[in-house]
């Protein structure tokens, strides 16, 4: 039968079963796949809490959301083509995300009597004959029994071999999306050759089975092509948001020419720097699994102290834990970095779902008058810049700097173009000289024309001095209970910081005009969304224009200025509105905000909606 | 004949310009000299020597010394000591804390330092009071103790500081006082050279909120009857007539008259002994035990290897087997290019 071939701009797959049926890897896979063929790709996986859920429940269902296409893909997509569900959890689970008239392929063996009963079905009802999935295009394959005759012939059990059927749904999708199977056979061949080849062979021949099965079955009349993107030449891979901070922050210690010390407390959704991080020993990274993140954090200072760089990353019960350590670092001025994996709180909240509730808390959360410089990554990829220029600005300015990424951007990946080691900008700390020392005393806080103090480490004879919580007097670092002292310090802390905003790029607008109607303003992970609903209103004739802060303190200096050329000003957060109130308190601008505080990613449609609406109500 | 010029650094060298601020009869300035003095006699260098402290009266500490100084926040001393110490293992650091700041707030890195077998050395004073917020009971304090939280005496059982040590891994663990100096600095000196978390507990007076807490092992009268100094390859013996002692029945200490001389079981001290420093640091450490008070050094084990040692033969290993490459790193194992 000859099959039918259909061009389209993106697809959205999403891949959902039991935590144990392997579907992030068959994502991340097929993931790898497109980004190879040359498409631009976005991924959001999600998964249970809980490390084993019970099997075949609601709460056991992991899946995987992958978004390829022939533009710049910003962000997972709003809804699903695609929607393979593995079991009747999956298909409860995440059926509102596949688009009317999408492709549902579903594993018949999922929907059996205990797995329709454990999804919560009523006695009887089986969704898949019971016609409530008429508006999707339903296709109900037994997988089991393929995977079963498929490797009848090897020693494998009932059981491994009910783990390896994930292999032909990619072979399924592979054939339904045109991807070659070569380069999905590598990765295999990467993961399992050599630990266990009998292994690669049974999921290479699996990977066939369902590629074939797609050729010849009548199922499918349609196949999809996806057009390579345009995108700019150079190297690539794809890589997650904790991932990329990993990297950003070796990269820097490497360019400055220090230690990298990093310490963490195992938390979700910031593990996997700590897990990254314990890899790199040969990177001059110094990793620690601290006792607890009031450790963490200073044990970053105390490697800051010893001139290196200090680095921790957590989440928001963690962060909480380091709010006085980090007035410390305050009151030391020693280059640490402190990276806050938003996910959903207050307390344990929701551990595993994205939020950006923990904006006030970075710019004001501590005790006393204590400026920190606060930058926000906008995707996976964009945490490398990040995390870079996070380190640049501690080591160049002596200060604490907190990054914010979220549990969205920590798990989700994307497409990254490498930069070479070459184009990072250098990064220069102040370490003291003889020439800081006033007739041969040196004083840890004489400061240069910035306003930085410089960086005397222990072994450097002639500068031993003391440091501390204490107040201290200006110059000499002494304690100091003066009065005037105390103001003349906390002026020259926070001034420092203000500074910093002389050497930053000025705030541009990333969509549309400097000026008009509505602009939407955003920060952290909503870029890609906001991005994106602004592009479709632009196209609807809309005048709007998308602005997105990444330095959240200091703020741009000309951040006023543009934000006061626009008539109405729409702030869409995940959080009740904290970036709209410091909007409205710094410029005294109608900052509006559009709220969504339910621990999942906004989505292009209701920002579209959100914009028609502001400017509707004029 | 040559002359051979060298700058021979002496205790007050290793002093800073700062006016030291502790109240008039403080065991801490007893203290701060000793540690002095070891220094100077050590020779180490200022510049590779380090103070850490967290808060309370000890914690001033660094700001007397001349050499590096951090003062931190309340009870983590030992957690700002892991960054440095893994960083600089070459460097000398110490870390000063009290009962309140090490052993309450700063528990949890105290234990977890001593795990580790950093090498540090760990100056615990112990006054059984807080002394910097006014004269609150502390971890250490004695059940009957009146202070201001417990107007009507305390009735919480005190930690032994010298037991949790031992019990959370310690390599070395040893007691002195503020009062006798020449023991002090001899224990300070010991602490200093050991390899590993040193622990040394040091009985201190606060003259304001506490004073005389420890009179009955520091004073002349009394001191003999109650205070047991050990030392290593010699026998348990004290009491004024150095007549009392300990003989061992198995593992069961007993108290006994050795007057007639030292009976064949006598204990002899043996700080390398586990079971012996067990003994030492449970059974004659409780108040109202009855038992004389240990001091000295109760148990020392050299032979554990540092926290840095077994790093620094991990990184070696490591950087032999997968050589460094940024650019390569940066790429990961899955990359391609994309041609114009």
């Amino acid at each position: 039968m000859l099959k039918q071939r259909i061009t389209t701009p993106d697809v959205v797959i999403v891949f959902a079963g039991d935590s144990g049926e392997g579907m992030q890897l068959t994502g991340a896979q097929f993931a790898h796949a497109s980004a190879l063929q040359g498409n631009d790709i976005a991924t959001f996986p999600n998964y249970p809490a809980e490390i084993r859920a019970p099997q075949g429940t609601l709460a056991g269902v992991s899946s995987f959301q992958l978004r390829f296409g022939s533009f710049e893909v910003l962000t997972p997509g709003d809804a699903c083509d695609v929607l393979v569900a593995m079991n009747a959890a999956a298909l409860k689970t995440h059926l509102h995300l596949l688009k009317r008239g999408g492709l549902l392929i579903v594993n018949e063996a999922g929907f059996d009597r205990r797995n329709l009963r454990l999804a919560g079905y009523p006695e009887g009802v089986n969704p898949l004959t019971d016609g409530s999935l008429s508006e999707y295009q339903l296709i109900t394959l037994n997988i089991s029994q393929m995977v079963s005759a498929a490797l009848a012939d090897t020693s494998f059990s009932v059981r491994e071999k009910e783990r390896m059927k994930n292999m032909f749904v990619l072979g399924l999708l592979a054939w339904l999306f045109d991807r070659p199977l070569s380069q999905i056979e590598q990765l295999v061949n990467a993961k399992f050759a050599t630990r266990d080849p009998a292994v690669a062979e049974a999921n290479i021949r699996l990977l066939h089975a369902g590629y074939n099965f797609g050729e010849t079955s009548e199922l499918f009349a349609v196949r999809y092509e996806i057009p390579r993107a345009e995108l700019p030449p150079g190297v690539y891979r794809s890589i997650s948001g904790n991932e990329a901070l990993v990297l950003g922050f070796v990269a820097a210690a490497q360019k400055a020419g220090l230690k990298l010390f990093y310490a963490g407390y195992p938390i979700t959704p910031a593990s996997e720097v700590l897990h990254q991080m314990s890899t790199l020993l040969p990177y001059d990274v110094y990793p620690f699994q601290a006792e607890d993140e009031i450790a963490a954090i200073c044990a970053a200072i105390g490697a800051a102290f010893g001139g290196h760089l200090g680095v921790t990353a957590t989440s928001g019960p963690g962060f909480s834990l380091m709010s006085e350590a980090l007035g410390l670092a305050v009151m030391l001025e020693l280059p640490v970095v402190v990276c806050d994996i938003q996910r959903a709180g207050p307390s344990t909240g929701m551990p595993t779902k994205p939020e950006q509730a923990d904006l006030l808390q970075a710019l004001y959360g501590r005790h006393g008058e204590a400026p920190i410089p606060v930058l926000a990554a906008a995707t996976p990829a964009d945490c490398f810049q990040t995390a870079y220029e996070a380190a640049r600005l501690a080591l160049q300015w002596m200060t604490p700097v907190i990054v914010l990424s979220d549990a969205f951007l920590a798990n989700g990946s994307d497409l990254w173009r490498i930069p070479s080691v070459e184009s990072l900008p250098p990064i220069t700390p102040p370490f003291a000289t003889e020439e800081h020392k006033t007739n041969g005393v040196f004083h840890p806080y004489q400061r240069d024309a910035r306003g930085v103090r410089p960086w005397a480490i222990p072994g450097m004879p002639g500068f031993e001095h003391r440091i501390g919580g204490l107040e201290k007097e200006d110059v000499t670092g002494n304690v100091s209970y003066d009065p005037l002292n105390h103001e003349r310090m906390v002026q020259l802390r926070a001034a420092k910081i203000e500074r910093i905003a002389d050497e930053l790029p000025p705030q541009t607008v990333a969509l549309g005009e400097p000026e008009g109607e509505l602009a939407v303003v955003g920060w952290g992970s909503t870029y890609g969304s906001i991005y994106n609903a602004v592009q479709e209103c632009r196209s609807q004739g809309l005048s709007v224009s998308h602005i997105h802060i990444r330095y959240l303190n200091p703020l741009p200096r000309n951040l006023g200025q543009l934000l006061r050329g626009f008539r109405r000003i729409l702030v869409p957060e995940l959080n009740s509105g904290q970036l709209s109130q410091l909007l409205r308190a710094r410029y005294l601008v109608d900052a509006r905000t559009y709220s969504k505080v339910q621990g999942v990613p906004l989505t292009v449609a209701e920002l579209v909606s959100a914009i028609q609406e502001t400017l509707h109500h004029d | 004949m040559t002359e051979v010029l060298r700058t021979v650094l002496s205790a007050k060298d290793y002093a800073s310009d700062q006016e030291v601020r502790w109240c008039p009869g403080c065991g801490d300035y007893a203290i701060l000299k000793q540690v002095q003095t070891v220094l100077a006699e050590l020779e180490v260098p200022r510049e590779n020597v380090v103070f850490i402290s967290g808060i309370g009266c000890s914690s001033r500490f660094p700001y007397y010394m001349g050499t590096y100084g951090l003062h931190g926040i309340h009870g983590r001393a030992p957690a700002i000591a892991y960054g440095l110490k893994i960083t600089r293992p070459e460097l000398h650091v110490w870390i000063v804390t009290g009962d309140g700041d090490g052993l309450s707030i700063g528990g949890n890195h105290l234990i977890h330092m001593l795990r580790r077998n950093m090498d540090v050395t760990i100056l615990l004073f112990n006054n059984e009071v807080y002394g910097l917020t006014k004269g609150q009971i502390s971890p250490t304090s004695r059940p009957g103790q009146r202070t201001p939280s417990t107007p009507w005496g305390s009735f919480e059982h005190p930690f032994n500081p010298v037991a949790l040590a031992f019990g959370a891994g310690a390599t070395f663990v040893a007691r002195t006082m503020d009062r006798d100096l020449a023991h002090m600095r001899s224990v300070l000196k010991r602490a200093a050279q050991h390899r590993g978390a040193a622990f040394v507990e040091i009985y201190q007076n606060c003259p304001v909120f506490n004073d005389g807490a420890f009179f009955a092992y520091t004073e002349k009268e009394s001191k003999p009857e109650n205070a047991l100094f050990v030392e290593h390859g010699q026998p348990l013996v004290f009491g004024r007539n150095r007549d009392k002692g300990f003989v061992l029945e198995g593992t069961t200490p007993r108290l006994v008259d050795f007057s007639n001389g030292l009976p064949e079981n006598v204990w002899i001290h043996d700080e390398t002994d586990r079971t012996k420093a067990a003994l030492l640091v449970q059974l004659l450490g409780m108040p109202d035990s009855g038992l004389p008070r240990p001091f000295g050094v109760l148990y020392a084990d050299p032979s554990r290897p540092t926290y840095e040692e077994l790093l620094a033969e991990r990184r070696q290993r490591l950087a032999q087997r997968y050589p460094a490459d940024l650019e390569a790193l940066l790429r990961g194992k899955n990359w391609w290019e994309l041609s114009s």
